[in-house]
């Protein structure tokens, strides 16, 4: 055993780390169904592949980080009883991913916004003190190139591409924005992670995401949302929109209908 | 009798990927190790890709390929680091995928990535070698796999992406 899993022995840093996984479990779990809502009604049949394509990724990176959650608390919960059996106000998502799909715009500057964080943030958590944790943001880190990639294309190609889809793209970056505050927070989050090495400090990855995020809104001639507005927080805690219930209540039923149950 | 390590690697050659069925998991490289001790077998895999969903099948291959061999004692666990990359496959597992009618992938480069820069990867088409082809969509029928299409002989083909 690694020293630094050594220390998790201490209670304080134990919780401090399964609230962490259990954040970035939840974004995953939570984008990654949103997601598989598109699955038949894409605009093109490649798209309903790369969008579906796309949410098992995030699935799978969620089960990976949910399992090592259950694991860190160690009360003989899966990732599956964090998944389905847990209510809105446990969960730990940021609100971007809860919201709706909107149109398809809204859910391009979504993935857009969202996979240039990961991107940024899985680059830095390779480098954690936790040989785990830091495995797991290597495999994650390679899927969300793909990711970043795909939703770049397609802010590009909205953006500068008919008066209608610039107006759309701009609409999504202008409405999504209020959400990307709280993606630099460090809210909830016990400082004794970052002391420890185990996780980097979210607000210094806000330049290098900002610089990313800029550079390509301004090449696909759209305007970068001004910061000014008011900036919705509080996912990490367990606030979430209205919208996340409505979600839970579809993706849980069945394995709250018939608990255990195997196909 | 006391079970070797080379002849469980054996028998796991014909554990063959259910979404690319001319692959056995060790042509990709998933498997990373076998432990013996006491009779009791422990193989380590590391998945593709996270949510690759032949992960969980190919588990349940594993484990009744071994038992039908008679080794009863077997427990397959995942292992994600180091992250498993297409270099791993074998020369002869790219000229399979070729034979097959997926084009294999290019090797990774520690090229910077430049979201901006739109790199495509030029793959040679599987069936007439030509270079005039085109990517059509970067995700396929499976999470490994891109769709291109070939100028030359006209055809649509796969890509195993290189990861």
């Amino acid at each position: 055993m690694n020293e630094n899993d050594d220390k998790l022995k201490d209670e304080k840093l134990k919780t401090a780390l399964f609230n962490y996984l259990l954040g970035l479990g939840d974004d995953l779990l939570i984008l990654g169904h949103r997601l598989s809502e598109w699955c038949g009604h894409a605009p093109v049949i490649e798209e309903d592949i790369a969008l579906s394509n796309i949410a098992l990724d995030c699935l799978g990176e969620a089960n990976a980080f949910l399992q090592y959650a259950a694991e860190t608390e160690g009360r003989g919960r899966s990732e599956d009883d964090l998944a389905f059996f847990r209510d809105a106000i446990e969960f730990k998502n940021f609100q971007m991913v809860e919201l709706p799909n909107g149109d398809f715009a809204f859910t391009v500057a979504r993935q857009f916004l969202f996979s240039s964080y990961s991107f940024i943030l899985f680059g830095e958590l390779q480098k954690s003190r936790l040989p785990k944790l830091a495995s797991i943001a290597a495999k994650s880190f390679k899927e969300v190139k793909y990711h970043l990639r795909h939703s770049v294309e397609w802010v590009l190609r909205l953006g500068d591409g008919t008066e209608e889809s610039h107006y759309r793209m701009q609409h999504a970056l202008d409405e999504l924005w209020m959400y990307t505050g709280e993606l630099f927070l460090d809210e909830g989050l016990d400082r004794v992670l970052i002391e420890n090495g185990f996780v980097p400090e979210s607000l210094k990855l806000k330049p290098l995401w900002q610089e990313r995020v800029n550079e390509v809104i301004s090449r696909a001639t759209l305007l970068i949302p001004t910061e000014d507005s008011h900036m919705a927080r509080g996912g990490r805690k367990g606030i979430h929109t209205e919208y996340l219930g409505h979600l839970l209540s579809e993706m849980q039923i069945l394995a709250r209908s018939y608990p255990g149950a195997k196909w | 009798m006391t079970t070797g390590k080379d002849e469980i690697l054996k028998c796991l050659e014909s554990v063959m990927d259910p979404e690319v069925p001319v692959l056995s998991i060790m042509d990709l490289g998933i498997v990373r190790d076998v432990e013996i001790s006491l009779g009791h077998i422990e193989v380590m895999i590391t998945p593709t890709y996270s949510g690759c969903p032949a992960m969980k099948m190919i588990q349940e291959e594993i484990i009744s390929t071994l038992r039908a061999k008679g080794f009863n004692d077997v427990a397959v666990k995942t292992v994600y680091s180091p992250v498993w990359t297409t270099d791993w496959l074998s020369d002869k597992a790219r000229n399979k995928l070729k034979d097959y009618g997926i084009a294999p992938p290019l090797k990774t480069g520690d090229e910077e990535f430049i979201p901006l820069i739109i790199n495509d990867d030029n793959v040679s088409c599987p069936y007439c070698s030509s270079d005039d082809t085109v990517l059509r969509s970067r995700f396929g029928s499976t999470a490994c796999k891109s769709l291109y299409f070939c100028n030359s002989c006209r055809q649509p083909f796969e890509y195993f992406k290189r990861f």
